[in-house]
């Protein structure tokens, strides 16, 4: 399982990072994405330091950062495998894929192996409609998911 | 006359679901077959309610912007597709607007119903009131049915004989009751993600405390970053609780004593913004009438329906145990009090005053008036120490704040007031705070200023302090000048060289409406090089280049307007400091019109009103000085006495001369000067050499326990009369309730003026206005009746002006031409030293109210229960403090002890503090250094030594012991040991 930084040094790489992308137009988003690549999650600890900054509230922030799913506000493992579920991938049988997924690994939607090898995570919709039912890899989709597959991507998470 | 509104009704006032449009343009349309005539860009939503058709709603109220997300108050208008939420879409010529159709009650039932799937009804009182908005939805489009159950997500399944939400065996996303705020409790359950409190956190009060969190099922408004709301940004101002349509959001008093039943509109009694409110009202189970809750009252003209953390809810000091509701005398101040009857009392004070009077001489006795009291309280009190001591000693408290104002303006342009109304501000492009901390002295005028600069308006704060509104979320001054204190006076000449060495002042303007010579000598002085950026910098620590631009922005970024407070008057040159604030305006041309002006922020409700009505001195009301002969006439020929034509004695005049034997009695009303004046303990010396103290109060305060009589006082809820607030708005103040110490101020005062024998025989507050109107031309149009009927108005009212005056000198100064007036700085003799190294400056916080006698009996202790000492990182590490250590903090004048608060918000060198709670005694340390021109205390400099203490000083000690035996009364069970 990864570490979680201490607070003080959350705070300094949150204020590092902030200072190069503040001053773009409209710059919370960018910040928290960049925030993510950093830290793999949005820390807590990070949100008084982007208010403070770009002159917001925490609220504010706070607001914005709960609203997108794919601002985690934990430490992901070290794989992050996102299940479709939207409505063309569930007609294709993504129930089915969740469960085999779920069993196989020990955990359910939004959670971490024991290992800190993988989260899970649904998502609606990759655009791969045509290849449902679809997931995606570390940022790699892949397409009409069976049984191999779901194995073979066992695998390489636990790899 | 009894004036009072048919005291059985509740005063319900229209919700138009969006706001006025202000647009010239008029639209004629039809809804329903009505035909109505509206502004411009007025909603279909607001344009129906104005002609009389409501359209339910949940989301939209007209305190806030239009949002269009609930869905309910969906229109048909002929020849367009679809049915447009009748909030978000705007009039056109000759629209067909239909609000009742079949389908159109279709649609709303079926969004309702999938509202209340997820949603309480009809709970008991520990749920909710079954009397929200929410619930007369539901009732007026036909709702019989629920397809869906009402096992949502969001909240517990009904069993039995009804469960309240969140108390039941389901937990689906249950999120517990957030009860940590003292007056209004927050349940998720019942939140239907309408946004309106969202909206009227950021739109209305400018705190932007609260949000959504998540999205879908899982959305709901939580406060900062789902905290508890006693600890996030919230400033409890109750915007959200007023703007919520459920009863998600809800006053705890309601939910405990259920809704009212009659309301009263009155005028909120803590500071100078005057606020308007619905005093609620509904009869406990004793059958006696009681404040279920303050609804602040949209038509109030100065703060449109908004409130403060204060006004709303901390009115619980009324009812407090602490209050004195008898009269109580005693012969020595070391002896318990006695309960007496009023008679007695009365009597024994006016005896009292009459041998003092006749064994030490006329002038030995004198009467404070109080700036928290009404007008025509007041009046009567100066009334009473004129035509009844013969003499001019009556003072207020305005002395230890705003007399300055009074004197600069009065000098400068004529008048002895600010020249705005608060509404003027929504035209200013450059805000120029000086002195002044708004968010939490004056938080509803505050939030007016942040949404004039969210909406682009530029900033320059003067304050050695970064308060709040310097850099709040979407607040950002362009420019903070961190002044030493003491240094205004120079700073403002700084200013002043660059208008004038660069040329940016306006000719036209001064050459139209002031003396140009005297501008021209007034420019000869700022000119000089001593006046420079780089010279007073290096004076006030300020950076000559943040001046420069300070400068160049208040004389050229258009409409300037200017707001000061203490921070300007109570200085040794305080009155200076006002006069270099009216040239400033004067050169820059920002006098006379909306958007400009030099403004005061008045510290307490009345301060202006009792300005007003002559208490000071050497003024009778009117601001018209004693020494005039066509003046005195007046009152002479009136009051059937003459009148001393010399000005009496100031308070510490007064205190002086008690210390000295030759002044022995005092009658103050309202104003706990032991507390609120510096220099404690000369003030206690003072005090003690007098022989007949008479305090007339709502609490055994600081002052009491040095008095010989204590007057039951009645607060504002308990009397007619009149306030006046910082934009010369007289409001009205209507009696709630009865007083529960049996008379109304007035009333106790015109007993003792009869006591020693004048023939007053006032039978309502209103008879009193009337006597003002009649004898002090400002407020010659001003009655009972007027205000009524027109709510309220401004002074001048008069011939000249029947509805008042909003803007003053728009067509020339009140004194003909404005006059520049050189303002040359001298340093205070309160200087730093090696013994006394920093500077102490004081001031107040949101949710405390001046000496606290009121906020500290209320919820409000929450978020200030002790006065801490701000101090510089650097500061405290030089003398080993952390934060939260005990320090003692000792000038030449005093020494007291508190717990230290370290923050980079003051300057290194520079320590504040508070001074809301008596045992920290903030004002043994100040000295008694005063205004060159009328005695206004030095507050606001003092240097001081800080060091680490391990508890409170002997002072402290000692005086703690003396009020606990002053305090003891007789036959009650605390005095017993």
């Amino acid at each position: 399982m990864s570490m979680q930084p201490a607070s003080t040094e959350i705070e300094a790489r949150t204020a590092s990072i902030v200072q190069n992308l503040k001053d773009l137009e409209g710059p919370l988003l960018p910040i928290l994405h960049g925030i993510q690549a950093e830290f793999g999650y949005v820390p807590q600890g990070s949100l008084p330091v982007i208010a403070h900054a770009l002159n917001l509230s925490r609220a504010e922030v706070h607001g914005v950062v709960t609203f997108y799913h794919d601002f985690r506000r934990e430490p992901a493992g070290r794989h992050i495998l996102k299940l479709c579920q939207a409505e063309a991938c569930q007609s294709m049988g993504s129930d089915a894929v969740a469960a085999r997924l779920k069993q196989l690994l020990g955990i359910g939607f939004h959670e971490t192996t024991k290992d800190g090898s993988v989260t899970l995570e649904p998502v609606y919709c990759l655009g791969l409609c045509a290849c449902s039912p679809s997931a995606m890899l570390d940022g790699e989709v892949i397409g009409r998911l069976d049984n191999e597959k779901i194995d073979a991507i066992v695998a390489e998470v636990r790899a | 006359m009894n004036v009072m509104p048919d005291i059985k009704s509740l005063v319900e006032e229209i919700d138009f679901g969006t706001p006025a449009s202000s647009a010239e343009k008029q639209v004629t349309l039809t809804v329903d077959g009505r035909s109505i005539t509206v502004p411009e860009g007025t909603s279909i939503m607001r344009a129906s309610m104005e002609a009389g058709v409501e359209i339910p709603k949940l989301c939209a109220t007209d305190m806030l912007d239009s949002f269009g997300s609930c869905r309910i108050c969906l229109v048909e208008i002929d020849g367009r597709n679809g049915t447009p939420a009748s909030c978000t879409t705007p009039v056109g010529e000759g629209m067909v607007v239909r609000t009742q159709s079949d389908r159109l009650d279709a649609i709303r039932r079926g969004v309702m119903e999938l509202y209340v799937s997820d949603h309480p009804m009809g709970w008991n009182e520990q749920a909710g009131t079954g009397a929200s908005e929410f619930d007369a939805v539901a009732a007026s489009v036909g709702l019989a049915e629920n397809r869906y159950g009402v096992e949502g997500r969001n909240h517990v399944e009904p069993t039995g004989g009804g469960v309240a939400p969140g108390h039941g065996s389901l937990a689906i996303d249950y999120i517990a009751r957030d009860e940590s705020n003292p007056y209004f409790t927050y349940d998720p359950a019942q939140c239907i993600v309408c946004s309106r409190c969202v909206r009227a956190c950021e739109e209305v009060q400018g705190t932007f405390a609260l949000t959504i969190e998540g999205r879908g099922f899982e959305s709901r408004m939580v406060a900062s970053m789902n905290e508890a709301f006693v600890e996030s940004e919230c400033v409890s101002c109750g915007a959200c609780v007023q703007a919520c349509p459920t009863d998600a959001l809800r006053e705890k008093s309601v939910l405990e004593k259920g809704m009212p039943e009659r309301s009263v509109v009155t005028t909120c009694a803590y500071c100078g913004v005057g606020c308007s409110f619905k005093a609620e009202v509904k009869a406990n189970e004793a059958g006696q009438d009681e404040v279920i809750r303050m609804m602040p009252y949209k038509e109030g003209k100065a703060n449109h329906g908004h409130s403060c953390v204060k006004g709303r809810f901390a009115y619980g000091y009324s009812t407090h145990k602490d209050r004195i509701l008898n009269p109580m005398l005693r012969e020595k101040i070391t002896d318990p009090w006695r309960e007496v009857s009023w008679d007695e009392a009365i009597a024994h004070t006016a005896k009292e005053f009459r041998r003092i009077q006749h064994q030490y001489g006329r002038t030995s006795i004198g009467g404070i008036t109080s700036s928290r009291c009404t007008n025509e309280e007041t009046y009567l009190v100066q009334k009473m120490v004129r035509q009844g001591f013969r003499n001019n000693n009556v003072d207020t408290c305005a002395r230890v704040c705003h007399s300055p104002t009074g004197y600069g303006l009065g000098q400068t342009y004529g008048t002895s007031a600010g020249t705005q109304d608060f509404d003027s501000v929504d035209e200013s492009d450059v805000i120029m705070i000086i002195g002044a901390n708004p968010t939490d002295a004056h938080p509803v005028f505050a939030s007016r200023m942040k949404r004039r600069l969210r909406q682009g308006a530029r900033l320059i704060v003067l304050d050695p302090r970064r308060t709040d509104i310097v850099r709040s979320a979407h607040v950002e001054a362009q420019y903070h000048l961190p002044l030493k204190p003491g240094t205004n006076v120079a700073m403002l000449s700084a200013l002043a060289h660059v208008i004038v060495t660069e040329g940016l002042f306006d000719e036209a303007f001064i050459r139209e409406r002031c003396d140009w010579a005297e501008f021209q000598d007034w420019a000869s002085f700022v000119a000089l090089p001593e006046n420079s950026p780089e010279i007073v910098g290096e004076l006030a620590g300020v950076d000559p280049e943040a001046i420069r631009g300070a400068a160049r922005l208040f004389a050229t970024g258009g409409n300037g307007a200017i707001y000061y407070g203490l921070g300007v008057t109570e200085h040794s040159q305080g009155s200076t400091t006002v006069m270099a604030i009216a040239n400033l305006a004067m050169a820059t041309g920002n006098i006379g019109r909306r958007g400009v002006g030099v403004n005061p922020l008045r510290g307490q409700n009345n301060v202006q009103g009792s300005c007003d009505m002559g208490s000071f001195p050497h003024e009778l009301p009117g601001y018209r000085h004693i020494s005039g002969e066509a003046v005195r006439d007046i009152y002479e020929s009136l009051w059937g006495v003459k009148l001393d034509d010399e000005p009496g004695l100031r308070i510490p005049n007064m205190l002086d001369a008690a210390v000295d034997g030759s002044f022995k009695g005092i009658y103050i009303q309202g104003e706990d000067i032991l507390q609120s004046d510096p220099d404690t303990r000369h003030v206690a010396a003072g005090l003690a050499a007098m022989e007949c103290v008479v305090v007339h109060d709502l609490f055994l305060n600081e002052t009491a326990n040095y008095a010989h009589v204590f007057l039951p006082g009645s607060t504002f809820l308990e009397k007619d009369g009149t306030f006046t607030n910082a934009e010369r708005r007289i409001n009205m103040v209507r009696k709630v309730l009865e007083p529960k110490s049996t008379y109304a101020d007035w009333e106790a005062t015109q007993k003792l003026a009869q006591a020693i024998g004048l023939d007053w025989n006032y039978t309502h507050p209103s008879q009193i206005m009337d006597e003002i109107a009649q004898t002090t031309p400002s407020f010659a149009g001003v009655s009972f009746e007027f205000l009524d009927k027109v709510g309220s108005v401004q002074w001048p009212c008069n011939e000249k002006a029947p509805m008042g005056t909003p803007i003053m000198h728009v067509d020339g100064f009140v004194r003909g031409k404005g006059k520049f007036i050189r303002t040359e700085y001298v340093a205070t003799d309160e200087r730093t030293g090696p013994r006394f190294p920093l500077l102490l400056t004081t001031g107040r916080i949101l949710s405390q109210y001046n000496v606290g006698a009121q906020t500290r009996r209320t919820g409000n202790v929450v978020w200030h229960d002790e006065d801490r000492l701000e101090i510089h990182p650097h500061d405290a590490e030089n003398r080993g403090l952390r934060d939260g250590d005990w320090v003692r903090i000792q000038s030449r004048a005093g020494e007291t002890t508190l717990r230290a608060l370290i923050t980079d918000r003051v300057s290194p060198g520079v320590v504040y503090t508070t001074f809301h709670h008596p045992d920290t005694q903030a004002n043994v340390v100040t000295t008694d250094f005063s205004d060159w021109a009328t005695n206004c205390p030095e507050y606001k400099v003092t240097a001081v030594q800080v060091a680490p203490s391990n508890g409170p000083s002997d002072w402290q000690e000692e005086y703690d012991e003396f009020a606990r035996r002053s305090r003891r009364i007789k036959g009650h069970l605390e005095a017993a040991e």
